[in-house]
């Protein structure tokens, strides 16, 4: 990223990722290896489950092991009361967003890069994911990763984080350490690069019982190429080069290729259980968050 | 200097040389591909090793290539500087003498003779030689060669203009033997054969090489109408007698009722194929024929397509009032027998036993022929007739001599009182000879006629003596006694021709002089055709003459003409074409004469003649850069489009746009040279008077308009529409008045019923109204219009009791129909129609403000404050506060006049406004302020 990384950047950010998770409802994470993912501590559900502070009393069913029944909750009446702990439950979610040059792309002035749309749509998860309780951490392919931890002032670190990130290859992978075991991931990137490292990274993330989602961020003008005429084509950073008497040409061929990429990250989201989307700069960014939210809070049926 | 090619030719035909560079440039630009875009784009990574399907592509494609040497072809074909049509240039040295017919027949095509003499001096004006331009029909006065600059012609060319009538050939011929040697000459001709032709044609070329320009349109000319049997014949020539048949459409012109001149009637007259006249007949009413005061040949502009009529056309209507007896049979002695002779063929004969039916027919003249008394309506009848301008006409006979008509009392109807019972001299049973008639006098209408010896009188009557009979008596026996008595009554006249209308009394109707003399009462009008004997001795004053356009023109103070003069038959400079007249009578002198004939020139064949039939020299140059500039704009696009630069989504639509644009400037540009030429059209087809009055009727009748008079000083007029437009402001902000932007009117011209209010500023030069303007602002006067008269000399006024311009104003307002005037007097209604005010400045204050005189019965009454004046609105105001400088604003409503000083000056601003309101509110409500309805309330008003 070419901004020069500050506070004022990530404050901008930031609220703008908090005015677009606004408008939604509180993420709730389903933890489906509770057990082996619970970390005590963190927020009530505002439900009945494994936790350590009190909810309710309820009267006791047939059901109810006699282990469960509050004996000083029942010597005061004469039904049986079974006492409640508030669910008590966090879910670690790793997020990778790529922040290669590749990301810096817009083809019109007034269309954001697919960088910051991804930084957004990010961001505007962790607030969700925060707000909810969750912890939120991040990969960070050129620095330290930022480990997952909940509460506001996390949102604040991973906002500067985010700005402050920048890759100086053309093409990004999810190299900055591993998300901890049997937690949740969420990759940002276009997904234009070798996609090799994108798939080691996601076995081998498979493998620890992580889940997750992938988001393809492109720009209209990668899935349409309206280009004509002789036409030298480069990358970000000046590395590939590719030249043409008549782009016009290489349309169909370049958006066949394209749609092979992506049948490849479906296939690699159905060998590994994670959910894959495509999501255009030209789209509000809402439509990425709410589809994001989505997937999170998706039961796994696979 | 100009190579030609066909019907282009080139100014510096040495740069066409550079087309030979295009197959290279045609090469080069082949060899040269656009260049590449360097694009930044992600998916690159996807492109990598997909190869361009086609190869051949790298070169510019053909189109372009084909647009672009079209385009560098046009610019350099567009510098070479082609002009269509170009006319050969005259490359002579030394001066050149433009020598012009300018006659009537040149008015024909006149604008194309003043194009051509501009061409003409513009190449003199580029090869610095000195030009003289001469009219042979404006000879110059001075040096025969009045040599200049081509620049200085060029500005005096628009006063050169076709004269009304043939160059003098004499004249021409000395002007051209004083000419000095070496000279071109370029002669442009006006198309007709005329004496003397060949010796200025030796004259010119003894002196240098001479060049005849004529254009092809053929001379039309129009003979004057001639009136036979009752059908008008008009009689259109035409020269060269071409060999195709073509029509000519002749409208006859003259006055509406209303007195507006517009087109009467239109015939075609069709010349059949190498003929070279063609005749139109056209019957109409005698009415209508005798409106016609001109006929012209449609669409033609030239003296002598139009053709001017007078009285020979003209047929007075004469009643006569026949006896109830049955005497048919008695042809030879009726009393009318030799009237119905002098006057069936050049008057219309109206006989009836009844005034009545006879005074319906609006007859110009009755004749009367021994009637002794009519009955009492009836004569009533026709004393209101004549006093209307009829004329009535008398004879005796036996039955007047025995009546007591106008025999103690003068009778309305007899311009004397008659001795009782007339005389017979030279009867049978009398002594005397029959009387001869004296010469007449000198101020008798029948002044002199010449008088045959065989003309006697034997009976009349006589009159008695009367100190008015010497005044009366316009003709008279040799003895002294009256013969032909006569008196003005009204407008009209009452003449008694003492003797019979039949040969009982007199032998005088059997003469010649009877005719004459009917003719010289107006009562039938001349003949066809002028003899010289006729007009010896007469002195004609011109009314209305012909400019060399065949337009009218007002004759202003020309000097009277002698009628042996007129009698020529042929125009000159001091005797332009037009209508001339005289008491009794008028003569209309035309271009062209019933034995004119149109003759084409010949030239010899050594002389070059240039024919402006060619189309004129059009500078293609400016056409063609633009085509190239167009050329290379659309190669601008095309480029784009194939750099794929011409925007990124939907490339084929921003192509079709692009398409669209360029189509739509292209036609722009073919339409730009059109759209002038169309609007000169339309400019070229002038305004009809008719349309000209439609306009002004819908644009006055709209809304309210205020109005003012035009005085003909421009800064006058401005300051009058100023202060009106002011005036209308303040009407449009403080009532429900809305007037529109006020209308200058001319009450010449426009009809000024349509105003409610006039605004009359008078200048010492103030022309004074023609009779038909008064005609019109007494109509306008008596049916209810206003008129405020302004001298806007206050200032003066209080120096000197009257000032040139009030001088002026009396001038202009004697023939007006105003009534008797007072200074506005304290309850006049002007004081308190909107505002209440007692005074009225404009920018100056303190004279008097005339209006109409309140009736001299109007009292004050008890308890009432004002007086029971006038009903009805003054007609005039006259007043010298020049109140429209008070009034006047500019385009932004600021006041365009200072007034007094300070806040003084703006509060009499103010209260000029008022009265301005006050004004107008009384011209349009009249003075429903008088009703006493509104007596209490403004009584309280008053009494604060």
């Amino acid at each position: 990223m070419s901004a020069a990384p500050g506070l004022p950047d990530a404050t901008r950010l930031r609220s703008g990722a908090e005015a677009l998770a606004g408008p939604l409802p509180p993420l709730l994470a389903e933890a489906e290896r509770l057990a082996a993912s619970v970390l005590p501590g963190g927020h009530g559900r505002r439900r009945s489950g494994p936790g350590d502070e009190f909810w309710q009393y309820r009267a006791a069913t047939s059901s109810d092991p006699a282990s469960r029944i509050d004996w000083r909750r029942s010597a005061r009446s004469d039904a049986h009361f079974v006492r409640e702990t508030e669910w008590q439950a966090a879910q670690t979610v790793t997020l990778w967003v790529d922040s290669a040059r590749a990301m810096e792309f817009s083809s019109d002035r007034a269309r954001p890069p697919k960088a910051d749309r991804a930084r957004l749509v990010a961001l505007a998860a962790a607030v969700l994911l925060i707000r909810a309780g969750e912890r939120v951490g991040l990969m960070r392919p050129a620095a330290l990763p930022l480990p997952p931890r909940t509460g506001q002032a996390q949102l604040g670190a991973l906002a500067q984080a985010l700005a402050a990130d920048a890759d100086d290859r053309d093409y990004g992978a999810p190299d900055g350490g591993l998300p901890p075991a049997h937690s949740r991931a969420v990759f940002l990137s276009d997904f234009l690069g070798d996609l090799d490292p994108v798939e080691a990274a996601l076995t081998s993330a498979a493998d620890r019982g992580v889940r997750g989602a992938l988001v393809q961020v492109l720009d209209p003008a990668e899935e349409s190429f309206p280009y004509d005429g002789r036409a030298i084509f480069e990358s970000m950073q000046g590395g590939l080069r590719h030249e043409t008497l008549r782009a016009g040409d290489l349309r169909e061929r370049y958006r066949d290729r394209l749609a092979a990429r992506k049948d490849r990250l479906e296939a690699l989201g159905r060998l590994t259980g994670w959910q894959v989307s495509c999501h255009h700069t030209d789209t509000p960014a809402s439509v990425a968050l709410m589809w994001l939210w989505h997937a999170l809070a998706a039961r796994e049926t696979r | 200097m100009m190579a030609s090619l066909g019907a282009i030719g080139f100014g510096t035909p040495a740069l066409l040389l550079a087309l030979l560079a295009l197959p290279v440039l045609w090469w080069l630009l082949r060899a040269l591909p656009p260049a590449p875009v360097v694009r930044r784009f992600p998916g690159v990574a996807l492109l990598l090793g997909l190869t361009d399907k086609e190869q051949e592509t790298e070169r510019t494609p053909w189109w372009l290539l084909l647009l672009r040497a079209a385009a560098v072809a046009a610019l350099i074909v567009g510098f070479a500087g082609p002009v269509l049509n170009p006319q050969p240039a005259r490359d002579g040295t030394g001066p050149l003498l433009i020598v012009t017919d300018a006659s009537w027949a040149s008015a024909r095509d006149w604008p194309r003779r003043a194009e051509r003499m501009e061409e003409l001096l513009t190449e003199a004006g580029r090869s610095g030689r000195p030009v003289a331009v001469v009219a042979l029909s404006d000879l110059p006065s001075g040096d025969a060669l009045p040599l200049r600059a081509a620049d200085d012609w060029a500005a005096r060319l628009g006063g050169i203009a076709p004269a009304p009538y043939a160059p003098d050939a004499d004249a021409a011929l000395e002007w051209a033997q004083a000419l000095p040697d070496s000279v071109e000459t370029y002669w442009l001709s006006d198309g007709l054969e005329r004496d003397g032709r060949e010796a200025l044609l030796a004259e010119f070329e003894a002196r240098g090489p001479l060049t005849v320009f004529e254009t092809d349109r053929p001379v039309l000319a129009l003979r004057p109408a001639e009136l036979s049997e009752g059908a008008l014949v008009i009689e259109a020539l035409r020269s060269p007698p071409a060999t195709d048949a073509t029509e000519v459409e002749i409208a006859a012109i003259g006055r509406d009722p209303s007195g507006v001149e517009r087109e009467l009637a239109r015939g075609t007259a069709e010349f059949a194929a190498g003929d070279d006249a063609a005749a139109l007949e056209l019957t109409l009413q005698p009415e209508l024929r005798n409106r016609i005061t001109r006929f012209r040949i449609a669409g033609e502009r030239s003296a002598g397509a139009v053709t001017l009529t007078d009285d020979a056309l003209q047929r007075r209507k004469v009643a006569m009032l026949v006896g109830r007896d049955g005497r048919e049979d008695l042809q030879l002695v009726s009393p009318f027998f030799y009237l119905r002779q002098a006057l069936a063929p050049v008057a219309e004969l109206t006989e009836s036993p009844s005034i009545d039916d006879l005074l319906l027919t609006a007859p110009d003249v009755l004749i009367l022929s021994d009637v002794a008394a009519l009955g009492e309506v009836e004569s009533a009848m026709v004393q209101d007739w004549v006093n209307d301008g009829g004329m009535l006409l008398r004879f005796a006979g036996p039955r007047l001599a025995a009546s007591e008509v106008s025999r103690d009392e003068e009778d309305p109807l007899m311009p004397v009182r008659l001795r009782l019972g007339g005389r017979t001299v030279g009867g049978a049973m009398s002594w005397g000879e029959p009387r001869e008639l004296r010469q007449f006098a000198e101020g008798s209408p029948f002044e002199g006629l010449r008088i045959p010896p065989e003309v006697t009188v034997s009976s009349q009557v006589l009159a008695q003596p009367d100190p008015t009979l010497a005044d009366r008596t316009i003709a008279s026996l040799a003895d002294g006694t009256p013969l032909v008595t006569r008196k003005f009554t009204g407008d009209g006249q009452v003449v008694l021709v003492h003797t019979t209308a039949n040969a009982d009394w007199s032998t005088l109707p059997l003469s010649v002089l009877f005719v004459e003399m009917l003719e010289r009462l107006a009562v039938s009008t001349r003949p066809a055709g002028m003899d010289a004997a006729a007009l010896e001795g007469t002195t004609w004053t011109p009314q209305t003459l012909l400019d060399g356009f065949g337009d009218p023109v007002e004759a202003g103070r020309m000097a009277g003409v002698a009628g042996e003069r007129l009698a020529e038959g042929r125009t000159s400079a001091d005797l332009p074409p037009g209508v001339y007249t005289r008491p009794g009578g008028s003569l209309a002198l035309n271009v062209v004469q019933p034995d004119t004939t149109l003759v084409a020139t010949s030239w010899p064949a050594r002389i070059p003649v240039e024919r402006g039939a060619g189309q004129a020299e059009t500078r293609l140059a400016g056409a063609f850069l633009t085509a190239g500039l167009v050329a290379l704009m659309a190669d601008i696009l095309a480029s784009l489009w194939l750099a794929g630069r011409l925007g990124l989504a939907g490339a084929g639509g921003a192509l079709r746009r692009a398409g669209v644009v360029l189509a739509a400037a292209l036609l722009a540009l073919a339409l730009a040279p059109a759209a002038p030429a169309l609007a000169q059209e339309a400019d070229a087809a002038t305004e009809t008077e008719a349309e000209r009055d439609d306009r002004l009727a819908l644009q006055a009748t709209r809304n309210v308009v205020l109005a003012h008079v035009l005085s003909g000083d421009p800064r006058v007029d401005e300051i009058a529409e100023a202060g009106l437009r002011g005036l209308s402001q303040a009407l449009f902000r403080r009532t429900s008045i809305e007037p529109d932007d006020p209308i200058g009117v001319d009450p010449e011209r426009d009809d000024l019923t349509l105003f409610p209010f006039l605004y009359w500023p008078i200048t010492e030069d103030t022309p004074v109204p023609s009779d038909a303007a008064y005609e019109r602002l007494n109509r306008y006067l008596r049916g209810g219009g206003m008129i405020m008269f302004d001298t806007r000399d206050a200032e003066l006024a209080g120096l000197t009791r009257t000032t040139p311009a009030a001088r002026r104003l009396q001038a202009i307002a004697r023939p007006l129909d105003v009534p008797p005037l007072e200074p506005v007097p304290e309850d006049h209604i002007l004081t308190r129609t909107f505002y209440l005010i007692q005074d009225f400045p404009g920018r100056f204050t303190g004279r008097d403000v005339w209006v109409e005189a309140s009736p001299p019965d109007a009292e004050f009454e008890e308890g009432m404050p004002f007086r029971n004046l006038n009903d009805g609105v003054t007609p005039v105001i006259i007043g010298s506060h020049d109140w429209a400088s008070a009034w006047a604003v500019d385009r932004r409503g600021q006041p365009l006049l200072r007034v007094g000083r300070g806040a003084d000056g703006e509060r009499q601003r103010e209260i000029a406004l008022r009265f301005g309101i006050n004004l107008i509110t009384h011209v349009l409500t009249g003075n429903y302020k008088s009703d006493q309805v509104h007596v209490p309330a403004l009584l309280e008003r008053l009494g604060q």
